[in-house]
């Protein structure tokens, strides 16, 4: 929030003086109010393998993380042309496979790639939209230096607690809202579903009928699938609630098998199909890959977009956006080490104590190492996994993130985060300005995710 | 809809419904034990048959004091009636039909379960019981009144209602069926002091025992119980009463979808028997054979409902 000499950087300088104004007690008390809202409307997640609280709250920090229409605009265009380039890759990945044989991508990278999908090659979804909805993760360090730390465009979460930060603000602090003017996040759900409803089948007449499919309420995003549903006022359904029947997938309803037209699913490729993928699966519908491959549904991300969160295609990014755009990323990735290359995997491991180390299909901050705090026993017990299978990491440094202020007992204090804003693609690209801020709340921290104890924040971008 | 939301409704109204009657069944149980000469814990033993869990309550204990049976009703989670099970499907329930309830409904139903599951974990000291199952009906009531109050009247209302009432009815006949030999004319054409203490537990485990007042002129005499909670349509918790509003809900149902079922041939028949009934007659068929056909019915026209209306395929 502050410049070097202590005076507020100029977004937030309303707020800063509407803070300085306010008494410490009461902040702690509206504290105290947000997270009472939350526990009240339910909005939990599940952390696994914690039988004993099963459902847990994302902390809230009451401190807007503010970002300037100019800084955004900036970010905006860099995220679009990133999303346009991604679903270029998918399309050309599945069919050509130009990139491949333009020598810019491994070709092994590719096909033996766990999320590459055999069954979507030659195949073009509806509108050869792949990724309609993509979250990418941005870490900023310096005023105009932002880095994107991962794409997401297979199902990316959180987007509930982007709207519910945003509500909850508003109730808590109405006065804030008349002195800033900040855009709208409060569209999401309507855009959201006119999007997935633009994707329809070719073949569907009338208004397309969309739906949620969620793995349950054991799901830890349950919260946030029935959230969607619900704002966008469409059926939230289970595997167990469909059924292939003459070549459409249907929903069971009291009156009979109902068509639906837009499955925007929140089960992972490897559950949606038994029939095509894990035989095991009890979250899927049999046949649905059938009726995709006919053109009679339209799935929400495509299958075999979760490829795009690999992170060793992550480290391919730049080569992929310049392929595909013809023009630089305009914004810049972490410089990433594979260790599937020799030279490579040699420096990781000369440099463990420095390095961030992920694995490349992991997600959610599991499984990876943070070199900087872990323990010495930590680091060469990772160095052993690392060795055994270097194909499996790829690691980065870590940057000197910047901070943003947070609210605690004895006032402010700075805290790492990243920003993970939201977009839409249908026939156009539609970025949602503001996302989900989430904070590392532990002291010097640089692990955000909230399995890991992360908390979160509204976002505002300001008006011009 | 979902025939799976259908469900979800149905059974979160379910399980409400039955969280509020055990409690009820405590509190009545508590209550012998304070007001009866001669009262022993084996009294117990009624309330645990009348919640439908003395066998498996058997099997979790050797013995039946009245600390374990309060205990195994109220919050042991190995109980799948007991009032936190309840509490606790009854939420799940509402979380997965979610899409489909109001804010308010959700709410009260959410909070209900933090503050119950709060009280519930800790070991429960006599004194704090009546505040206890206060607290139980008061948070069961808040859901009721948010559901009333807020959603609209169509086919989610309907199966939510029909939920409440089949369990209700169900209830109410374990109820009577339990003590039906207290009510039986031969045993009891003067009440003593011993058979008005029944009766009026009876009363109090449907919190009757005023309103019978009200409608009998305050007489306690077995055959108006049994006419009060069997036949007697102004009483809320009578099975007369839950089929009214049971056959009324799927009325709705079948003029929204243009369609009847064998659902609503069931129940329309046992409302027509409940309609046409009196009670000198159905004592003399035999009170007992009459609860126990009655259950049987009820439990069929359960099913027929989630066959019709597609709960589970």
């Amino acid at each position: 929030m502050l410049t070097a000499e202590e005076r507020p950087r100029s977004p937030y300088q309303t707020y800063h003086e509407w803070y300085s104004s306010q008494d410490p007690a009461h902040l702690i008390q509206k504290t105290r109010d947000a997270e009472n809202i939350f526990r009240k409307t339910g909005i939990t997640f599940a952390v696994y393998g914690h039988a004993d609280s099963s459902e847990k709250l994302i902390p809230f920090d009451i401190i807007p993380r503010i970002i300037a229409a100019r800084e955004w605009r900036k970010l905006a265009q860099g995220i679009e042309q990133r999303v346009l380039a991604l679903n270029a890759f998918l399309e050309d990945i599945y069919h050509k496979q130009e990139i491949i044989k333009a020598g810019r991508i491994p070709r092994e990278l590719i096909e033996k790639n766990v999320a590459f999908l055999p069954e979507m090659i030659g195949f073009r979804p509806p509108g050869g939209v792949y990724t309609h909805i993509v979250g990418t993760d941005i870490v900023r360090t310096g005023e105009d230096q932002f880095y994107v730390l991962e794409d997401n465009a297979r199902t990316p979460s959180g987007v509930s607690y982007m709207l519910e930060n945003r509500e909850t603000m508003m109730q808590m602090f109405p006065e804030l809202f008349a002195l800033n003017k900040v855009q709208r996040v409060e569209d999401y759900p309507r855009l959201l579903r006119q999007s997935l409803a633009s994707l329809a089948p070719a073949g569907c007449k009338g208004r397309p009928r969309v739906a949620v499919l969620t793995p349950g309420i054991y799901n830890s995003a349950y919260y946030e699938h029935s959230f969607l549903a619900d704002q966008m006022g469409v059926e939230l359904v289970e595997g167990s609630d469909l059924r292939v029947i003459d070549g459409k997938v249907k929903m069971r309803t009291t009156k009979g098998y109902e068509a639906i037209d837009v499955l925007y699913r929140r089960v992972d490729d490897d559950f949606l199909d038994p029939l095509t993928f894990r035989p095991d699966s009890a979250l899927g519908i049999p046949g649905i890959m059938d009726v995709y491959r006919s053109g009679n549904i339209t799935i929400a991300n495509a299958p075999g977009t979760g490829i795009c969160d690999d992170k060793a295609i992550y480290s391919y990014m730049p080569e992929i956006v310049e392929f595909y755009t013809g023009r630089k990323a305009l914004l810049e990735n972490v410089p990433t080490w594979r260790c599937s290359e020799a030279s490579s995997l040699k420096y990781v491991l000369e440099h463990l104590e420095e390095l961030v180390v992920k694995e490349v299909h992991g997600s959610g901050g599991y499984g990876m190492l943070v070199g900087p705090t872990a323990s010495k026993k930590e680091r060469s017990e990772f160095a052993e996994k690392l060795k055994s299978k270097p194909s499996n990491y790829i690691a980065q440094p870590t940057l000197a993130l910047s901070t943003v202020p947070i609210f605690v007992n004895k006032g402010i204090a700075p805290r790492h985060v990243d920003l993970r804003p939201y977009v839409l693609v249908s026939d156009k690209v539609k970025i949602i300005p503001g996302g989900l801020t989430r904070v590392a709340l532990k002291q010097g921290s640089l692990v955000v995710n909230s399995s890991q104890g992360g908390g979160t924040k509204d976002t505002w971008v300001l008006e011009d | 809809m979902l025939g799976r939301t259908a469900n979800g409704l149905y059974w979160m109204f379910r399980y409400i419904e039955r969280a509020e009657n055990i409690a009820r069944l405590v509190d009545a149980g508590l209550r012998v034990s304070l007001t009866r000469v001669g009262y022993s814990d084996e009294d117990w033993h009624g309330v645990l048959e009348s919640a439908g869990v003395r066998e498996a309550y058997s099997e979790v204990h050797d013995t039946l004091t009245a600390a374990n049976a309060i205990d195994y009703l109220l919050r042991d989670s190995a109980n799948l009636s007991s009032v936190i099970s309840c509490i606790e499907a009854g939420r799940n329930n509402a979380r997965m039909v979610r899409t489909a309830l109001t804010r308010e409904t959700w709410e009260a139903t959410n909070e209900a379960w933090i503050d119950l599951k709060a009280r519930l974990s800790k070991k429960l000291k006599p004194a704090d019981l009546p505040e206890l199952i206060d607290v139980i009906k008061h948070r069961c009531g808040l859901i009721r009144g948010a559901f009333h109050g807020s959603m609209l009247r169509n086919d989610l209302y309907n199966f939510s209602r029909i939920g409440t009432f089949i369990e209700r009815a169900d209830n109410t006949s374990r109820i009577l069926d339990v003590k039906y030999y207290v009510l039986l004319p031969s045993v009891s054409q003067v009440g003593s002091a011993l058979d008005n203490m029944q009766w009026e537990s009876i009363l109090r485990s449907v919190s009757a025992h005023r309103s019978y007042g009200w409608v009998y002129d305050g007489d306690y005499q077995s055959a108006n119980i049994a006419d009060f909670l069997i036949l007697q349509v102004q009483m809320p918790r009578s099975l007369a009463y839950c089929y009214e509003k049971i056959v009324s809900n799927l009325g709705y149902l079948a003029e929204d979808y243009g369609e009847r079922l064998q659902a609503h041939e069931t129940a329309g028949a046992i409302r027509k028997t409940l309609k046409q009934s009196a009670i000198a007659q159905i004592m003399d068929q035999g009170l007992h054979e009459f609860l126990e056909d009655f259950v049987n019915r009820n439990n069929q026209l359960s099913a027929e409902i989630s066959n019709g209306y597609r709960f589970y395929q």
